[in-house]
């Protein structure tokens, strides 16, 4: 147990006189400098990695959302960045379609999910292929997924998928993508459709964990099917559930590649536009890399507020 | 899966056996098997049939159920227009090449926070995990900058593979699974080994390695997933056509490709990832829940 030594090993060299002829003392020092050194070694390589794609790209894009570079002469030009971003048509438009479609998630995407786990925990058969069943869309590539959305799917005429159901049962039909009302809705149910396997499962596990015992107590003192769920299942999972609310809604508020593929970017009079397809759009169509890198930082400090206020609200209620 | 049947949930077992318990549980059985069959396979079975059909019959009302005259050229013309063959072999290419690089790094890096423990490991494992907090389309601007020209090396990543597979080692939440399952295995068993003189490295290979092959397994799916279900990373620092990957080349043919052999694309693309989850769906699975979240 060499390491055990070592916080001793550690305060000895600083603090003390060198010990006349210490050799096992210093023959402990040589070895835990050369264990430092393998350990060192064997974190490098990743080290690396984080340091060139996380960790300076952090302080890079709160340094560039201050600086403008053109004609590759780079100069700092205080806060014109987020003023020109702030003002451009789009930027409250695309903070609206984002909340919207975070919010419309997380009633279709957080509660069905757990819903599903529920119902799903209580089958004694054919568990293993109700769970592929879920998770086979997760697999998908997203392109894929909703490319069969747009075109077989969601065309506006009566070819589609969906008008064709609707039709079926009566009901009136939709231009989907072409309707600025139906753009967030449809987004959100392939989304939804897409990802929803992943809390599933994970629900599934957390319910799995729930002692039986607890059931049979609520049974015994007369709780029905209802008041279980709400007196013993929602309780026993609230952790899970709490994370998983949090999870959600920062995946969601990075809303992309939905809008780009479903409704090419910004959708029938901007109706798909999302706040990451606008800083997509003024990096790359813009040739705005500063205003694109403003909007991240903007970004970056909603979700961090939200996380922060979301953090405080459940400490609140423990 | 035997402890299902041990622990009574919601419902007890006696009570779905019993008369109209039991009448109940298989109505509902039933119906979740057809709705869920139809909700999840029913997609899939549109894409696959709705690119066997004509234009024609694809702008056709009521839709046909099955294509009049089946068209399997579209699938081959997808095959051959798109280059699909070069396609799925730069996106195999990147996603192994990810995996590789992660196996090596991250595992090195996890070993060596949760074994060798150097000073200051504690302050780096904060700043690795600290990035789990930042959304990645946050960093997208900044991350791309830097790949066009990288600090201290000034040098150019874009389309070469090396844009995908390093910032791929960057992956927090595998290094904690990993530095996770390390942690748990007893030091006695290492200490016996490096009593014999096995070094570090020794000890990595034979005594961590293999014990450690579920959680291996675990991040091996996700790096691989990680890698194939990406669009906007490499739609960016992959422009070119010969480098792009299979979904960011559907996305980009989209324009100008008849409806059904950009659907023929998007059902060759997902093949492959429904074999794979197909192969390993036990371990996905698991490791979903194994994923930090299960207590």
């Amino acid at each position: 147990m060499a390491i055990a030594t070592v916080p001793g090993a550690g305060i000895d060299v600083g603090s003390q006189a060198p010990p006349p002829a210490a050799d096992p003392r210093r023959a402990r020092r040589n070895r835990r400098i050369k264990e430092n050194l393998t350990g060192y070694g064997f974190l490098a390589g990743a080290v690396l990695c984080f340091a060139f794609f996380s960790w300076y790209p952090m302080i890079r894009g709160i340094v560039m959302s201050f600086q403008r570079t053109r004609r590759g002469e780079t100069t700092w030009v205080g806060w014109d960045n987020y003023d020109r971003i702030v003002n451009d048509p789009s930027f409250w438009t695309a903070w609206q379609n984002t909340l919207y479609f975070t919010v419309l998630a997380l009633i279709l995407g957080y509660a069905v999910p757990f819903f599903l786990a529920v119902l799903l925990n209580e089958f004694r058969h054919a568990k293993g292929y109700l769970r592929i069943l879920v998770y086979l869309p997760v697999m998908l590539p997203p392109a894929s997924a909703l490319f069969l959305f747009k075109y077989l799917a969601y065309d506006p005429s009566d070819a589609g998928l969906f008008n064709a159901i609707l039709k079926a049962v009566g009901l009136p039909t939709s231009q989907w993508m072409q309707s600025t009302d139906m753009t967030m809705p449809a987004m959100v149910l392939a989304s939804t459709w897409m990802n929803m396997g992943g809390a599933v499962l994970i629900y599934l596990a957390a319910l799995q964990n729930i002692p039986g015992e607890l059931y049979e107590a609520a049974e015994l003192d007369g709780a029905g099917i209802w008041r279980r769920i709400t007196n013993v299942t929602i309780p026993q999972t609230r952790l899970i559930l709490s994370l998983m609310a949090m999870l959600q809604v920062v995946a969601t508020m990075q809303l992309f590649i939905e809008p780009l593929i479903l409704a090419n970017g910004a959708g029938t009079q901007d109706s798909a536009t999302s706040v990451v397809y606008l800083i997509y759009q003024h990096g790359f169509f813009q040739n705005d890399l500063n205003g694109a890198a403003a909007l991240g930082v903007i970004m970056l400090v909603a979700l961090i507020g939200f996380s922060a206020v979301y953090a405080r609200l459940n400490a609140k209620q423990d | 899966m035997a402890q299902y049947s041990e622990t009574r949930s919601l419902i007890s077992f006696a009570q779905l056996q019993r008369g109209r318990g039991k009448v109940i549980y298989w109505t509902l059985l039933i119906t979740v098997l057809v709705v869920f069959t139809l909700v999840f396979i029913g997609p899939l079975y549109w894409m696959v049939t709705g690119a066997l059909k004509s234009s024609p019959e694809l702008a056709q009302t009521p839709p046909t159920l099955w294509p009049a005259e089946p068209q399997p050229e579209n699938y081959t013309e997808a095959w051959d227009r798109l280059d699909l063959a070069k396609l799925l072999f730069n996106t195999v290419y990147y996603a192994l090449g990810a995996l590789a690089f992660q196996l090596v790094l991250d595992t090195a890096a996890a070993y060596a926070l949760s074994k060798l423990r150097p000073r200051f490991g504690n302050i780096v494992l904060g700043a690795m995990l600290a990035t789990l907090m930042i959304p990645a389309m946050v960093l997208i601007i900044p991350q791309y900058v830097t790949v066009i020209d990288l600090p201290i090396l000034h040098i150019s990543l874009i389309d070469s593979p090396f844009a995908i597979w390093l910032p791929a080692v960057a992956n927090a939440f595998n290094i904690f699974l990993l530095k996770r399952f390390f942690d748990s295995i007893p030091e006695d068993l290492m200490s016996a080994a490096t009593m014999d003189g096995a070094g570090s490295m020794r000890v990595l290979w034979s005594i961590i390695l293999p014990i450690s092959r579920p959680i291996l397994g675990v991040v091996s799916i996700f790096a691989v997933t990680a890698v194939w279900k990406d669009f906007l990373w490499p739609k960016l620092v992959m422009p070119s056509p010969e480098t792009r990957t299979i979904s960011v080349g559907i996305y980009a043919f989209s324009g100008g490709t008849p409806q059904n052999v950009v659907v023929a694309a998007a059902v060759i693309a997902a093949i492959p990832t429904i074999i794979f989850f197909l192969i390993f769906q036990r371990s996905i699975m698991s490791g979903l829940t194994a994923g930090g979240l299960k207590e």
